[in-house]
């Protein structure tokens, strides 16, 4: 292989010595060839990933009796009778607020506790400290159905379920990988800075505050960016700590609600586009952020 | 200055540890008392040693769980990263603006809950599927999630739609990471497009698979959401998940510590694996 590829390019580097016009005007043909074809297959895989979410959306739109008969085509007229109908059932503002309410406070704690956690660890170097870093680690290995059962018996026998409770369990399972990035990235940081703030007279709490906390505001943004899709669609723990129907959260709600209208499409399918469409629009507006985010955790 | 001493010190970590204390590590001594108890989640159940552990491994449920909990998670985790190991290469090819289209699309089921995600799937499976065997008389398309064999290929086919663009997104950003010099000193030299992909990018990727091996191994064991949503472990309990299985065990049955020793040993399960998961994808990244 490595043979005929030398003999290759040496039989170029003649043919380039030769006439190097043609060959720029070859190779650029031949990249935008491989360039056109790269982007149809784009197309292609796009349509095919984008289909069930038009499957979606245009059934949302036919009445009961128009789903049962096809389901491929499109609706007859646009009929927003469904939408009506299941915002109403949903809950919708009610849901959404209270997702939003446990979202945004578990994020605002896991952002303060996990840099104010990393910035003492990194600035830190003894064995005590290593050995902290060491326990803290270890939750990133736990599966959160290891410690479900202990966990909810005991928020419940201290009255702690619902939103409160629910964002400290947040807290605590987010915080090993919130800590870990944040110190990744206090690496980062050089020690020099925090000694010239000192020597300002800033004490450890400015220092964090006016000097730490802004310069690490990309790993915030991947913090939140992680968390932020966990606990806006997570069911599994508001399943179990939430136990008043005024509280329930938007996956909550879906669940329920889907089990009430088992077998009438038409409304499921528009609470389902009606639930959908908002992440999707706050993720096409921030996409720069959120892929930025995912790519910066993954990287550390 | 921020000494074992100094009080600053411990009043930065003790938030964070004080979480992580009632949270994960007293679920965990507590959880592993209860699981050689009899507790049913309302009176203290009392000490019968290791019974419910040797219950569990002749709980042919619990081990069909477990079977089949593994068996998806391979499948997938394999799908998963060949799809979005495909999608980034091809996202990474300078198309442009189509290039934040595509990314776009191919990330947006990521957006989506598990348990949104398994209905959209059940109407996709029972519903539009059913039309298409309707209108073409192929018999592949019907009768789907009604099986064992379209139940576990409904969840892998989700699950693949749901992260690859995840993980794509991931591959980007560390094929972004590659020298341009490298894969232009290679294309002079006349390396076929497949030969640089094998032979440079391939093994410049492997820092990327250890998080991504990770990512991808730990959320298939765990899932939950979906698997309710799309299948409910139906039929007859045949695509019923490890967490399914732990869950219904504890929240239906009310058997709270014979769950427990179930869930100790998923938990055993998840780290054996991911530490020796981690532990090969690092040796091949220093090698590499």
């Amino acid at each position: 292989m490595m043979k005929t590829s030398r003999q290759l390019s040496i039989k170029k580097s003649s043919v380039v010595k030769n006439s190097n016009k043609t060959r720029v005007s070859a190779t650029q043909k031949r990249n935008n060839k491989k360039k056109i074809s790269m982007i149809l297959l784009g197309i292609v895989m796009s349509l095919f990933w984008f289909y069930p979410f038009f499957l979606i959306i245009i059934n949302s739109f036919k009445t009961k009796a128009e789903i049962f008969q096809n389901t491929l085509t499109l609706p007859a007229g646009m009929n927003v009778e469904n939408y009506r109908t299941a915002f109403e059932k949903l809950d919708f503002i009610k849901s959404a607020a209270n997702s939003l309410l446990i979202t945004v406070g578990s994020l605002v704690l896991i952002v303060f506790v996990s840099s104010m956690a990393a910035y003492a660890l990194s600035r830190n170097t003894s064995k005590i400290s290593s050995f902290i870093y060491f326990v803290i680690a270890i939750g990133l290995l736990i599966p959160f159905q290891g410690i479900m059962i202990p966990l909810i018996s005991l928020f419940g026998k201290v009255s702690m379920l619902n939103q409160p409770g629910l964002m400290i369990m947040y807290l605590g399972l987010a915080t090993s990988m919130s800590t870990f990035l944040y110190y990744g990235a206090l690496r980062g940081i050089p020690k020099s800075l925090d000694e010239a703030a000192v020597v300002d007279g800033a004490n450890t709490f400015q220092i964090y505050w006016k000097v730490i906390l802004p310069l690490l505001k990309p790993t915030t943004i991947t913090i939140i960016v992680l968390n932020l899709l966990w606990f806006w669609n997570d069911y599994l723990l508001p399943s179990l700590s939430v136990n008043k129907e005024g509280m329930y959260t938007i996956p909550l709600k879906m669940f329920y609600f889907f089990g009430e209208f088992n077998k009438q499409w038409h409304l499921a399918l528009a609470a389902l586009v009606m639930v959908i469409v908002p992440i999707i629009i706050l993720f096409v507006v921030l996409q720069k952020h959120v892929v930025k985010g995912i790519s910066d955790g993954a990287v550390k | 200055m921020l000494t074992n001493r100094s009080k600053s010190f411990w009043l930065l970590l003790a938030p964070a540890l004080i979480a992580l204390i009632i949270v994960l590590f007293i679920p965990l001594l507590t959880g592993s008392y209860y699981s050689l108890t009899d507790w049913n989640g309302n009176t203290v159940g009392s000490f019968i040693g290791l019974d419910n552990y040797i219950k569990a491994f002749q709980d042919q449920g619990f081990i069909d769980s477990l079977i089949f909990t593994a068996k998806f998670s391979v499948v997938s985790v394999i799908l998963i990263n060949v799809i979005a190991l495909m999608l980034a290469t091809l996202v990474t090819q300078k198309l442009g603006k189509w290039t934040t289209l595509f990314r776009t699309i191919f990330f947006m089921p990521n957006l989506i809950g598990g348990i949104i995600l398994g209905f959209i799937w059940q109407f996709i499976f029972n519903k539009a599927f059913e039309s298409i065997a309707d209108l073409t008389g192929i018999e592949f398309f019907a009768g789907w999630l009604n099986t064992p064999a379209t139940g576990f290929w409904g969840l892998v086919i989700l699950f693949v739609w749901q992260m690859s663009g995840y993980m794509m997104l991931i591959y980007i950003s560390f094929l972004n990471n590659i020298p341009e010099e490298i894969l232009e000193a290679a294309d002079i030299d006349g390396a076929s497009p497949l030969q640089t992909f094998f032979r440079i990018k391939l093994p410049m990727l492997m820092p990327a698979f250890t998080v991504t091996l990770f990512l991808t191994l730990s959320n298939a064991f765990k899932i939950y959401d979906q698997n309710l949503a799309l299948t409910q472990g139906g039929p007859y309990n045949s695509t019923q998940m490890a967490a399914m299985n732990i869950y219904n065990e504890a929240f239906s049955m009310r058997n709270m510590g014979f769950a427990q020793s179930k869930a100790i040993i998923f938990l055993v399960i998840i780290v054996v694996i991911s530490i020796i998961q981690i532990s090969i994808t690092r040796k091949k990244e220093i090698s590499a």
